[in-house]
């Protein structure tokens, strides 16, 4: 039992900090301290992702089976914890202005931390479903944090109603698939579904399973909430989402794929693929007509777990290994984006159109240049290192015999870089303009800005040594 | 010097780096500055170059100076030159400070302009002397960057349609090609172009959805790589982004992409296509002939209606390049020699025909064919120089233009009488659309009153066009300083062709009896 204790001692502390900081805060000065709670939460998350990384060795399972703590899970609890700590500091100040940080803010997103961490370790159909929920129910909350705007609230309530459909269609998957395999351990069901043997229940158990998952990640056809959630939260918000859930969901959808169904890879194969066509193409198109650069994002998003999901339809480690380092690329570039977005303001107040960066280089050249690069990255092109991550998919797309995704891909990723460059368009060749934004003086959000920016050219010599821990990571996951 | 290759490309991106991180401020003290380290850089830049030319043994068909170390992925980052690369490299820091030289009039945002232009030469020389598929990628792919940023703050009127354009149609066309790439790697195993070269890539014919593909995955790749290629090169009739971008450019931005960008797509053809995939360049061979006919024949006809001086000169370009290719695939020895020829002489005489639309447009800033007429009367030394260039450009010899346009039709005739027939009748046309526009624009009174006061070339501007006037003629009397560097490695490229022809031949006939 120690042992067990021992193996999820991350998320336990992490819980009682939660835990203790809600009491902390509701005995002490409420919102005084959420200035302070914000830091604290971005140091221990900081903290954790240090001793995870560092520390964490081997292969261990707790509690049967049912949690289990790898090479796989660690690196995606790194990347969580440490995307997580960023978008806190990140936001801190643009809620802070705007009367939005409340001390539950940093608590809730602590506890939804857990939940992701829960989620990339989980080893039992129920352990995926109590770590999903807790990431989830606390997101809701968390989306309608600004109660006097219908928007926010629309948006929270938007991705409650549509999230507790997801989780209820995955529950039902759940139990068909408990109903087939006789089991809800993961290493049981592997067991049971071996591809050609494959039971119609237990198929038709995975559909709703994968369904429940591409909901999560927000990929076509369950992409609907993206946009509307995206526009409506706090911009902090909306930067948290594009991040750490995104890694979590990725993470788990990877999980289940092969630690439950890995013997039944070509019976889940096609299905992926095919969500992934349709992100890519849907992200790709669909953000064209955009004029709010947080609905671009959406789409954007959208896009970029189409490719991600193109790793993991390959079915394989290398596949595995490029979905990692693809998340942690977009994750890198996420948080240099949005703290492009969050330093947007025209008055003293957020401005997300895109219209708004009319001729933004002549004012800002710095700031223009390293957004300049994120653009480019985001859609791929090289010498940035988004261009890495593309090459990475479609290397396990083509090895995996998925050609045709792997064309299809490239297709979409040429009508995406169109409303990348649309922005560039503003920013540098736009018409001269009386009033631009504001002149934003958060050295925070510059730091993050130029440091993703840095990270997206230096990144190429080497990746930071991402790539050999994902390669560690994928051989984990996949045997 | 172990990586004098690697000097020579990043000493423009080290400039570049030191203007971003230490040249503050706007005023006229700055924007000298600015001019005057880009002016430096690129001048170094061509002087360690010489080294590499000096350096070169010419005698030797392998890549010399290589460089290498391990990368990200499993790839390498690998430099080096061969006969066929190695005058690339030279004309595109030959032709970089004179690009700078030319650019000195420019006003708005001058700093990010040397920036973006230094950028783009360490990305084309990158392109040269890679020697690793996806390097050679990253160069070929982010060469599109500042070249947008060019297009589309310092250009026209219409410079946001043509920089989207520009930038779109070439991502298209590569991203084929970065998908036959990774085909490529899994099949090799390697990046390494060294190793590819020696690679045979399967070429049976299958079926892919009821398409019966003679020469299979050769076929297929070759494709994907054509389909970039041909859209950089650019090929009839995915031309129809070079004129818009041609005329919406500025004039450096003009200069260096007839000079040097469009060359990138013969070197892809004779870097990859032809040597990788022999069987797949010699099905569709033929096909890429006719092309090049057509593209010849058809864009000097259009170039003759032209009303831009620059779009005149754009679709003339894109006649001038339907010889490269078809001396490409033609794949004999004049034929490949006159295409590395065509190419090079073309970087200087095109490159000085934008700068003589430059020196006008500088003065009256308009490119309209109409709005002149006359200027010899003011201008007797641009009237020379503009008349040398358009002879070049026909092709009289004594000039460069005509050992590249002779050699590729030689080449041609022997393969095939038709298409070498129908290109000639294009040497033709294109000396009526040069010496019309010549005519309408520097002969005749001058009745235009906007013109009276218009003066000649300055120190400035001859010193420009000095070194390009005697690379043109010295090139034209005397070939061999280009045929005696390429020659060896285009023999050793076109028997290495002949004999994996020959090979593929034996294998089918084996299979058929």
């Amino acid at each position: 039992m120690s042992a067990d204790l021992n193996i999820i001692l991350p998320e336990i502390l992490l819980a009682l900090f939660a835990i203790f900081a809600l009491l902390g805060g509701v005995y002490t000065g409420k919102d005084g301290v959420a200035s302070t709670l914000v830091w604290l939460t971005s140091a221990a998350m900081v903290a954790l992702a240090a001793w995870i990384g560092l520390t964490g060795e081997g292969a261990n399972v707790a509690f049967n089976g049912m949690f289990s703590d790898d090479g796989f899970s660690r690196f995606a609890k790194v990347v969580i914890l440490l995307s997580t700590a960023a978008v806190l500091i990140m936001g801190e100040g643009y809620m802070s202005k705007r009367g939005l940080l409340r001390f539950e803010y940093p608590i809730l997103v602590a506890l939804s931390v857990v939940g992701m961490m829960m989620m990339v370790s989980a080893g039992d159909l129920m352990a995926l479903y109590m770590g999903l929920e807790l990431q989830s129910l606390a997101l809701y909350v968390v989306a309608s944090l600004r109660r006097d705007s219908a928007r926010s609230t629309e948006a929270g309530l938007k991705y409650f109603v549509l999230g507790a459909l997801s989780s209820g269609i995955l529950l039902y998957g759940a139990s068909l698939i408990y109903g087939y395999a006789g089991t809800t351990l993961f290493s049981g069901i592997i067991q049971t579904a071996v591809h050609g043997d494959v039971s119609v229940g237990l198929l038709f158990g995975l559909i709703f399973v994968i369904s429940g998952m591409a909901f999560k990640v927000s990929a076509v056809p369950f992409h609907m909430w993206t946009p509307d959630v995206y526009e409506g939260a706090p911009t902090p918000i909306t930067a948290f989402f594009a991040t750490a859930p995104k890694v979590a969901a990725m993470g788990l959808f990877a999980r289940v794929m092969h630690d439950a169904f890995g013997n039944a890879v070509p019976d889940w194969q096609q299905v992926i693929a095919l969500i992934s066509l349709l992100s890519m193409f849907l992200g790709a198109v669909a953000a064209i007509g955009q004029t709010n650069i947080k609905r671009l994002m959406a789409y954007s998003s959208i896009a970029h777990m189409g490719y991600a999901l193109m790793g993991l339809a390959a079915g394989t480690a290398l596949g595995v290994e490029a979905m990692l380092v693809y998340m942690t690329i977009y994750v890198a570039m996420n948080i240099g984006t949005f703290a492009f977005i969050l330093s947007m303001e025209k008055d003293g107040q957020p401005v997300t159109d895109i219209s708004s960066l009319n001729m933004y280089a002549k004012a800002q050249p710095g700031r223009a240049f390293a957004m300049l690069i994120l653009l480019f990255s985001l859609a791929g092109v090289p010498p940035m290192l988004g261009f890495f991550g593309k090459l990475y998919v479609l290397r396990a797309a083509y090895d995996a015999g998925l050609a045709w995704l792997a064309i299809a891909g490239v297709i979409a990723s040429v009508i995406g870089a169109f409303y990348y460059l649309r922005i560039v368009f503003f920013m540098y060749f736009g018409e001269e303009q009386a009033e631009g934004l504001d002149a934003n003086k958060s050295t925070i959000l510059w730091g993050f800005l130029m440091a993703s920016a840095a990270v997206m050219v230096l990144g190429i010599i080497n990746m930071f040594g991402v790539e050999s821990a994902a390669t560690a990571a994928a051989a984990a996951l996949v045997n | 010097m172990d990586n004098l290759l690697s000097i020579v490309t990043f000493i423009p991106a080290v400039a570049a780096l030191i203007m971003a991180v230490f040249l503050r401020g706007d005023d006229e003290a700055a924007r000298k500055n600015a001019k005057w380290i880009a002016l430096f850089a690129t001048s170094a830049t061509f002087v360690v170059s010489l080294f590499i030319l000096a350096g070169f043994d010419r005698n030797n068909t392998d890549f010399q100076m290589v460089e290498e170390t391990t990368w990200l992925m499993g790839l390498q980052y690998k430099m080096g030159v061969d006969g066929i690369s190695i005058l690339f490299v030279m004309l595109a820091t030959f032709m970089m400070p004179l690009v700078i030289a030319a650019s000195w009039n420019v006003e708005t945002r001058v700093k990010e302009y040397m920036i973006a232009f230094l950028m783009l030469e360490t990305l084309m020389l990158g392109v040269f002397m890679a020697l690793d598929l996806v390097l050679f990628y990253v160069f070929f792919e982010a060469g599109l960057i500042p070249m947008f940023l060019i297009i589309g703050i310092w250009g026209g009127a219409n410079r946001i349609y043509a920089s989207f354009k520009f930038f779109l149609y070439t991502f298209l066309g590569s991203v084929l090609m970065l998908i036959a790439m990774v085909a490529m790697f899994a099949d090799a195993g390697t990046t390494d172009i060294a190793k590819l070269l020696v690679h045979e890539f399967s070429y049976g014919s299958f079926d892919l959805l009821g398409i019966h593909i003679v020469g299979g995955m050769q076929t297929l790749m070759f494709l994907a790589f054509f389909a970039s290629f041909a859209v950089k090169m650019p090929m009839w009739p995915v031309h129809t982004w070079l004129p818009d971008a041609h005329v919406q450019a500025p004039t450096a931005g003009s200069v260096v992409l007839a000079a040097i960008l469009l060359k990138m797509g013969g070197y892809g053809f004779l870097r990859f296509s032809l040597p990788m995939f022999p069987v797949g360049s010699d099905v569709l061979a033929p096909t890429v002939l006719w092309m090049s006919a057509i593209a010849i024949v058809y864009t000097s006809l259009v170039a003759l209606v032209q009303q831009d001086m620059k779009k005149l000169i754009a679709y003339s370009s894109v006649a001038h390049m339907g010889f490269v290719t078809m001396g490409i695939f033609a794949a004999n020895q004049q034929g490949i020699d006159g295409a590395i020829f065509q190419m090079i002489s073309h970087g200087f005489i095109s490159g000085a025909l934008f700068l003589c639309v430059g020196v006008i447009y500088d003065r009256m800033h308009t490119r309209e064919i109409d709005a002149y007429g006359g200027l010899v009367n003011r201008m007797p030394a641009y009237a020379m120089i503009f008349m040398f260039f358009t002879m070049a450009n026909v092709g009289l010899p004594g000039t460069s233009g005509f050992v590249g346009e002779f050699l590729t039709l030689v080449a041609v005739f022997k393969v095939n009488t038709w298409v070498a027939a129908v290109a000639t009748s294009g040497v033709i046309f294109s000396a009526a659309y040069a010496l019309w526009l010549y005519r309408r624009v520097v002969m005749g009174d001058l009745i235009k009153e906007s013109l009276k006061s218009i003066i000649d070339m300055g120190t400035r501007e001859r010193v420009i066009f000095a070194p390009l006037v005697v690379m043109t003629i010295l090139l034209g009397v005397y070939p061999a300083l280009v045929l005696d560097i390429i020659g060896p490695s285009v023999t050793a490229l076109v028997t290495n062709y002949e004999t994996a022809l020959a090979a593929a031949d034996a294998v089918s006939q084996a299979a058929s009896q």
